[in-house]
């Protein structure tokens, strides 16, 4: 079977004032039609640059190597540079919703404008068709008052049913991905309940396959089938979330969950992961994790190893630094 | 001497609000009818969602927004200070007891100033100190206490990651000695790894200088981990209020109960399902009569008689205190 969303060998690197950076050093995911991924990390980790290569948005200083690929349909979209090839990718076969909301709709121009315009560049429909579909869409996402909305601008809608109609129109096109970039950090919680369970309905409707980002494990637990763990630019742990998050391996992962305050053991201590990720500019060699890690040795044997992930159990990914480390 | 640092009675503040110059002039309630006693020593919590009035009712403590009926009164030592009453004299009195911690470590620090004056900026404006040596030997010993290498102090801030600006933040906070911190959603803009960091920090510096905080944060897991007393609040009201054991343990109103479900468990297998409330708060500018919950209450009557209910606190047990229309609702 042929996946739906195949990512070989990435990187990515920024050309900068300061030299080239490293943003993104040799990532490799699969993605089945009608599964969750989801990426967690702090920020810096590459989780948005991972999924904006995907459709090509990182900005013109951007050098992805000539190995990478990313394969969707049989293409690799990475080696697309035509304004039709895009075309098909943005909003085409993928669609992304983004973190804030305000921040993605046109202040200027009326939620349906911008909800017709975009289907009539990708479907062969007329405007009144388009119109249509888009408050349908609305309100299957459960705006109520759909075609009110639809001549509002986006101000006008709260938070949450603003997030709701970017949602609706992510979906409008039919795409068989969707990446969902942290698309409910910037909710209350209780709108961070209603916007999860309307993309899990969504999801399993549409079987699409979704990528969501995020930096939040709980959200990850509960809306991701697998989890790819990153930090600074690596994946360094990766399987199906259960085992992952019930029995995290790398010493990266295990300080996130240990750093999160359990709402089910008040007595349990908050312990930090020691120090800051380090800039991409002076990315440690060897195992990215070591400047932070409890285990890294004093000789600092950990320089010398070089990153990959090896299978330590069916389906359970970790980076080979992480696999004897903490074992004494 | 009173046990309380702050006794907050019958709080209501409001703001003038003109849809446009034609308009008539509305009073906005952001902030109804609060009593509460912060204990000294305490961390006080107060959570709810954006739009419930935390900040405002953390701005009006510090004398930072006009109060419009009720009182603020802080009891120092030896002296009382009636925020109500306070004239520009007291005022900078009460400044140097009352700090802020701000949410976002990037905005809250001038790029154009070094660490060291950014520090030392409360101390001078506040004519704590006498001479630079002083000066400079107060804002030395802060940033140790803060975990800042006295190296950091004569850099800027740009050069600085989110935890270490809000370390930076906080040492500001605490230089000239407050008693009294109100910290508004401080670790919000901090990824996990360092949010642990700077909770653990705030508590040591508890410890160390004998601070109160008021803790005001939309996460409930962080005010469960780091608060003695917490009260939640929605739309101006605050609609229980418990020490925190007790309230994560037994909620007892319907809004408190769907924030807790609301918290994605880490557990994949727990698929327990949220208590998903309908619709979003809505605006204070014409806000529910009676109970302000029931438009979004799974427990509302379909007769409306939570219309006629007025709001107010009841203590259900000792020192757990729920309001009215929530303590039989359910």
């Amino acid at each position: 079977m042929t996946h739906l969303l195949e990512i070989n060998n990435l990187d990515v690197k920024f050309d900068t004032d300061e030299g080239r950076i490293t943003a993104i050093d040799n990532v490799s995911l699969t993605l089945d039609q009608g599964k969750v991924l989801g990426i967690v990390g702090e920020s810096g980790s590459g989780k948005s640059v991972t999924a904006k290569s995907i459709m090509q948005l990182n900005p013109g200083n951007t050098i992805y190597n000539d190995n990478a690929e990313i394969i969707i349909d049989d293409e690799n979209v990475l080696k697309f540079t035509s304004k039709n090839d895009l075309k098909k990718i943005r909003g085409g076969k993928v669609s992304m919703i983004f973190q804030e909301p305000m921040a993605s709709f046109a202040p200027a121009i009326k939620i349906g404008y911008q909800m017709v315009e975009q289907l009539m560049i990708h479907k062969p429909m007329d405007k009144k068709e388009a119109k249509n579909i888009s408050i349908d869409m609305l309100n299957r996402v459960g705006i109520a008052d759909a075609e009110k909305r639809f001549n509002q601008y986006a101000f006008e809608l709260s938070g949450g049913m603003r997030q709701r109609a970017m949602i609706a129109m992510a979906l409008s096109t039919m795409p068989k991905l969707l990446l969902a970039d942290e698309p409910t950090t910037a909710l209350d919680v209780t709108i961070q309940a209603q916007v999860i369970n309307l993309m899990k309905d969504i999801i399993k409707e549409y079987n699409m396959g979704v990528i969501f980002i995020t930096h939040d494990l709980g959200v990850i637990a509960q809306v991701a089938d697998d989890v790819a763990v990153m930090y600074l630019g690596s994946v360094v742990e990766q399987g199906p979330v259960n085992e992952i998050l019930k029995n995290p391996m790398h010493p990266y992962t295990k300080g996130l969950i240990n750093a999160l305050p359990d709402i089910n053991n008040l007595d349990a201590a908050l312990t930090p992961i020691p120090g800051n990720i380090p800039s991409p500019l002076d990315r440690p060699s060897g195992c990215v994790f070591r400047t932070r890690c409890p285990h890294a040795s004093k000789e600092g044997k950990e320089e010398n190893i070089e990153m990959g992930l090896v299978e330590i159990k069916p389906g359970h990914w970790l980076d080979k630094c992480g696999v004897d480390c903490g074992k004494t | 001497m009173s046990e309380n640092i702050v006794s907050v009675n019958n709080l209501s503040v409001s703001f003038d609000y003109q849809e446009n110059f034609l308009s008539k002039k509305q009073k906005i309630k952001a902030v109804n009818n609060i009593n509460i006693k912060i204990k000294k020593g305490s961390f006080f919590g107060l959570v709810g969602e954006s739009g419930s009035g935390k900040t405002t009712l953390g701005r009006a403590i510090l004398g930072a927004n006009k109060i419009s009926t009720g009182n603020v009164i802080f009891h120092d030592d030896d002296r009382d200070f009636d925020l109500t009453t306070i004239n520009s004299k007291e005022m900078k009195e009460y400044r140097k007891k009352a700090q802020l911690i701000f949410q976002d470590p990037y905005a809250a620090l001038s790029p154009r100033m070094t660490v060291r004056d950014i520090i030392a900026e409360p101390l001078e404006v506040m004519k704590i100190t006498n001479s630079r040596e002083e000066t400079d030997e107060r804002v030395r010993d802060i940033a140790a206490k803060c975990r800042l290498n006295l190296e950091h102090l004569r850099r800027f801030p740009h050069a600085f990651s989110g935890g270490q600006r809000q370390r930076i933040s906080i040492a500001r906070a605490l230089v000239s000695n407050p008693k009294f911190i109100v910290a508004d959603e401080s670790v919000a803009a901090l990824d996990v790894s360092i949010q642990a960091d700077i909770l653990n920090l705030l508590k040591q510096l508890q410890n160390e200088l004998n601070l109160t905080y008021l803790f005001i944060s939309h996460d409930l897991s962080v005010v469960a981990h780091v608060c003695d007393i917490v009260a939640v609040m929605y739309l101006g009201h605050i609609v229980e209020m418990a020490p925190s054991r007790e309230l994560f343990r037994n909620p007892r109103h319907p809004y408190t109960k769907a924030l807790l479900s609301s918290i994605p468990s880490i557990d994949p297998e727990n698929k327990s399902k949220a208590i998903e409330l309908e619709g979003e708060i809505p605006s204070a500018m014409n806000p529910p009569s009676g109970c302000v919950f029931r438009t979004r209450c799974p427990h509302a009557s379909p007769d409306g008689k939570e219309g006629n209910i007025e709001m107010g606190l009841e203590e259900v047990e000792p020192d757990h205190w729920v309001d009215r229309c929530g303590v039989s609702c359910g």
